[in-house]
């Protein structure tokens, strides 16, 4: 198994997270479904206030190592991990942490735009009180608007916050989820495949935004558009499967040179198109 | 080898063979598909002729004699509703016992008593008619000259007049032994407190027991052994409910049941045949059912909204209170309506339980005894005398009419539900 | 200025590092609502084990008596009490009786209505009849023995002779109790029938078989499991099944194979007896227990054989 890892600068890397380059990393980390393997091993390092995307043919992964990061996968009874995901010098896979608190920090936006069927402002304000919010209804309609704001919907939706979340348009419900997903401060945001249900338009909304979130908080991304990731993102992690199904990090670099000189054949292939 | 001849029939030959008999299966298919159609038929035929024989039994002329003629009451023969009130004193105190006008008085004077009020007492205790026969509304309608000129000959005493028995006074008189007067009001009271009990146990704990076995279990030995657990009581037949009911409800816990423990005046802390008894039995009863329905609601949510919360970094409880719950409550609310109307209609249990055979007093609280609708309807059903199945026919034509009430509100919200989700 | 309960890292200063707490924190409200949560779902298994101990303790009792024997119980053809007489033949066999006439009516008429809205009707004829189907089996069971009593009886006297046919009797119980659980059998066959694939129907057109033909000798076949499964439920319900029995079968134990004759079912002696004057303890109300007891395990074995079977024909066919 090889990993390149071609970062531009030459800051030493360090394998505890509380250097403050790296957001989140991975160390060997491995995911199983009851006893089969789903991940093998995989040891990346997000950088702070990038995007980066991880990319590679259907099954090999991918999403389950990205909900890794926030612990989703716990939802499925049979997954179990083994290796590290450190956080802010503690491995989050660790069983005295609490799931609840990492989501906390590290959000999440899905494929299929998923608001929560009450109003907008709602949408926004819930997230916000259940992780402690202190403030007064003012305070709240600041947050509501500066979360709008960001996700760039406040404008189509200023006059309508009681509408129903689910009156919009798909790309603006997906907006409204990322708007619902920075409300609580996470560090991170992960995106797992966050336009594959929309338009083309409503595609590139969202890609102009996520360069534009990124002043503020770090972006793990899942696609299947290669272009995607070429346009959108700084780093790219390419994943396949070995022999026994298993998913792991085939290459991981800067987008640039993964998309022009990637170091693996496997990796030149499947951005070429011969197969995936 | 022999010159063969050809081992398929020449072509013509097979057309035809398989020409011939398709108009003979068409035939057959024609027939079948008449059959079909009618045992279709038959179950709306059979419900028309239920429905319609229960109501040909509601109304209909009655042949009623009296034991003391009301016009021989006064001298000029006056019709008892064109007396005065001074009147039907008079008569009352002519007629009746010294000691059952002072038992009269004593409940309230007899001056200050409405004059229905006493031309009901007239009526009953001094004229007391009594139902020699009573025709269906069918015939009533259809052959009405046969049945006067029947009554006029069989019971020449009797005075033939037409009868709701399904009337406003039979919903608000209480039980009675005479027919003519019996009501459902006792009934109808127990059934609703019963009812009432029954949802204020079995909804919470089914609904919590829905979100465990849904939200909160894991796929281990207890829990698959719980879910099965529950899918068999469902099917246990409801009089084994109510010997459950008889021997914890009624006797282990009398003494709470009864209300002995709590002072409850006249109760035996050996006997517990009360409405907390019977609303306990009936919640064990639906509870399978109201488990069953609400995990249906519950699973209908998608799982991507659960995702979201738990994105947020919300709680299992934050989850299921603020998104699952919500979303699934009209489901649950229908499930549970429609459960709730067939136990207001279930009668074994409540027997073993002890519904009480005779009661007249209107039911006061949860250490009461009681009856409850299809229990009175069981009863007057096994009165041999006719009048007993004319009213056990008005009864059943409330308890449908309840019924039918509960069921448009599950079906009401049923269909507003699922307009809602997207 | 909004704010929350713990410090927020990643808005402003990227290489900031502010301590963060991801440890699992004691909640206790979540604790105790996911163990109230259980205590429902244990609820029923308390009353499971509640039935259970009762029917069987009671049982226990009767049978420990001198006066009853587990043999004289099963093979005796005589329900007496007040004799000491404690065979259980006359009450089962009643039972099984108005079961079988329930059957006769229930299961093809349930098949035929089974059959008609799975493969001919049109969504006209389904939106009638479904609703019927539901009205039919929600009406209360104690309505429908009115009905045995009031208007089946009369017919079947009318039909067969007043000397043939007692006012009481195990026919007239039996075919009311039929159109009771025609709904069940329809609703339950029609599902079965429903999820035999299309692909086999077509394969059937195909071969140029009429729709009768495909329907009985192709999609029926295919549907057994299914049916089957509902025929037995339905016995089930028939077994348990008191207040039709109770008001036209006829009150007092009675070992006759003649259906128009009065004969007590298990159930209808069971709500007679305590409806009545009941001394706890009697020899008289702990019978009632060993009835009930033959009752629970008929229905249980009858619901877990027709439930087994639903299962496996759920995995020949998803």
């Amino acid at each position: 198994m090889n990993i390149s890892l071609n970062i531009p600068s030459a800051a030493a890397m360090t394998s505890t997270a509380s250097n403050g380059k790296y957001a989140v990393e991975t160390n060997n980390l491995s995911i199983y479904y009851g006893k089969f393997r789903a991940v093998k091993e995989v040891s990346m390092k997000i950088e702070r206030q990038k995007i980066t995307a991880l990319i590679g043919p259907s099954g090999c992964g991918k999403s389950t190592v990205l909900r890794a990061f926030n612990r989703m996968n716990d939802l499925i009874p049979i997954s179990h991990s083994e290796g590290e995901v450190l956080f802010h010098g503690q491995n989050i896979n660790s069983p005295d942490v609490d799931p609840v608190q990492v989501r906390r920090h590290i959000g999440m936006v899905f494929q299929k735009p998923n608001p929560f069927p009450k109003s907008i402002y709602e949408n926004i304000a819930w997230g916000a009180r259940i992780n402690g919010f202190k403030g007064g209804k003012g305070d709240m309609d600041v947050l509501v608007e500066e979360s709008l704001v960001g996700a760039a919907l406040w404008d189509e939706v200023k006059d309508k916050l009681q509408q129903s979340g689910l009156g919009l348009s798909g790309g603006q419900q997906q907006r409204l989820c990322i708007a619902r997903a920075i409300a609580v401060k996470p560090d991170i945001i992960l995106m797992d495949e966050p336009c594959s249900a929309l338009d083309p338009i409503a595609t590139l909304r969202i890609e102009e935004l996520m360069r534009e979130l990124i002043q503020n908080y770090t972006i793990i991304i899942v696609t299947h558009n290669m272009q995607q990731a070429a346009r959108v993102s700084d780093y790219t992690g390419f994943f396949t499967i070995d022999e026994n199904r298993a998913g792991f990090l085939m290459e991981f670099g800067s987008t640039n040179h993964i998309f022009t000189n990637p170091n693996e054949k496997v990796t030149e292939d499947y951005i070429t198109g011969r197969f995936g | 080898m022999n010159a063969s001849e050809p081992s398929n029939p020449p072509p013509n030959e097979a057309v035809n063979i398989m020409k011939d008999n398709l108009p003979a299966r068409h035939a057959v298919g024609k027939v079948w598909n008449v059959v079909f159609l009618l045992s279709t038929v038959f179950g709306i035929v059979i419900l028309l002729i239920l429905l319609g024989d229960i109501s040909n039994k509601a109304f209909g002329y009655v042949a009623i004699e009296a034991k003391v003629q009301p016009t021989t009451l006064t001298a000029s023969g006056t019709p008892l509703e064109q007396l005065s009130k001074d009147q039907m004193i008079v008569i009352l105190e002519e007629n009746l016992s010294k000691n059952r006008v002072k038992t009269l008085i004593k409940e309230e004077p007899l001056e200050e008593r409405s004059k229905d009020d006493l031309l009901s007492i007239v009526v009953a205790e001094v004229v007391k008619p009594k139902v020699k026969k009573s025709w269906p509304l069918s015939e009533s309608l259809f052959n009405k000259e046969a049945v006067l000129a029947e009554a006029a000959k069989t019971y020449p005493k009797a005075y033939v007049e037409f009868r709701n028995w399904l009337s406003r006074d039979f919903i608000s008189s209480p039980q009675s032994s005479d027919a003519l007067y019996a009501g459902v009001r006792t009934a109808i009271l127990g059934s609703l407190d019963v009812i009432f009990l029954t949802i204020l146990f079995a909804f919470p704990i089914g609904i919590g027991a829905s979100i465990y076995l849904q939200e909160y279990a894991h796929d281990n030995w207890i829990n698959r052994i719980i879910q099965t657990n529950i899918n068999n009581l469902a099917g246990v037949p409801s009089i084994i409910y109510g010997m459950l009911g008889l021997t914890i409800f009624v006797r282990v816990i009398a003494s709470l049941t009864s209300g002995y423990m709590f002072g409850y005046p006249n109760s035996d802390p050996n006997n517990g045949r009360t409405i907390l008894s019977a609303g306990l039995t009936m919640a064990l009863l639906v509870l399978p059912v109201i488990i069953i329905n609400a995990q249906e609601a519950i699973k209908a949510v998608p799982n991507s909204l659960r995702e979201a919360s738990y994105g947020i970094g919300a709680t299992k409880w934050q989850t299921v209170w603020s998104h699952v719950l919500p979303n699934s409550i009209p489901g649950i609310l229908t499930g549970t309506i429609l459960s709730v109307s067939r136990a207001f209609g279930e009668t074994a249990p409540l027997v073993i339980v002890g519904a009480a055979t005779y009661i007249t007093f209107d039911p006061n609280s949860i250490f009461s005894k009681f009856t409850t609708l299809p229990i009175q309807v069981y009863q007057w059903t096994s009165r041999p005398q006719d009048e007993f199945r004319n009213i056990a026919a008005a009864a059943i034509l409330v308890l449908l009419i309840v019924l039918l009430a509960l069921n448009t509100i599950a079906i009401l919200l049923r269909n507003r539900y699922s307009r809602r989700l997207p | 200025m909004a704010s929350y309960s713990d410090t927020i890292s990643g808005s402003d200063a990227p290489a900031q590092e502010i301590a963060i707490n991801l440890r699992r924190q004691p909640r206790l409200g979540e604790t105790v609502i996911q163990g109230f949560l259980f205590f429902c779902g244990a609820v029923s298994i308390f009353t499971t084990i509640g039935i259970v101990v009762i029917l069987f303790e009671e049982s226990w009792r009767f049978f420990g008596s001198p006066d009853v024997s587990l043999i004289e119980f099963f093979t005796n053809t005589t329900w007496q009490p007040k004799l000491l007489e404690f065979g259980i033949l006359p009450l089962l066999n009643s039972t099984l009786m108005t079961t079988l006439f329930a059957m006769l009516i229930a299961v093809p008429l349930g098949l035929a209505v089974a059959i008609y809205l799975s493969e001919y009707a049109t969504e006209a004829a389904r939106k009638m009849i479904k609703p019927t189907l539901e009205i039919l089996a929600g009406i209360p069971t104690v309505v429908y023995g009115y009905f045995a009593l009031t208007w089946m009886t009369p017919l079947l006297r009318d039909i067969f002779g007043k000397n043939t046919v007692d006012i009481y009797n195990t026919a007239s119980a039996g075919l009311v109790m039929g159109i009771l659980l025609l709904p069940l059998i329809a609703t339950m066959s029609e599902d079965a029938l429903h999820a035999v694939p299309r692909s086999l129907r077509e394969a059937a057109y195909g071969l140029g078989a009429t729709k009768l033909e495909t329907a009985v000798k192709v999609v029926l076949p295919a549907a057994t499991s299914g049916i089957a499964a509902a025929i037995i439920l339905a016995v089930s319900r028939a077994v348990g099944e008191t207040m039709i029995v109770a008001v036209a079968a006829g009150a007092g134990p009675n070992m006759t194979f003649n259906p128009f004759k009065a004969a007590e079912t298990i159930t209808g002696h069971i709500v007679r007896i305590s409806g009545g004057d009941l001394s706890y303890d009697s020899i008289d109300y702990n019978s009632l227990f060993a009835l009930a007891l033959v009752l629970f395990f008929l229905t249980l074995i009858l619901n877990l054989i027709s439930e087994r079977i639903v299962k496996a024909f759920r995995e020949e066919y998803e």
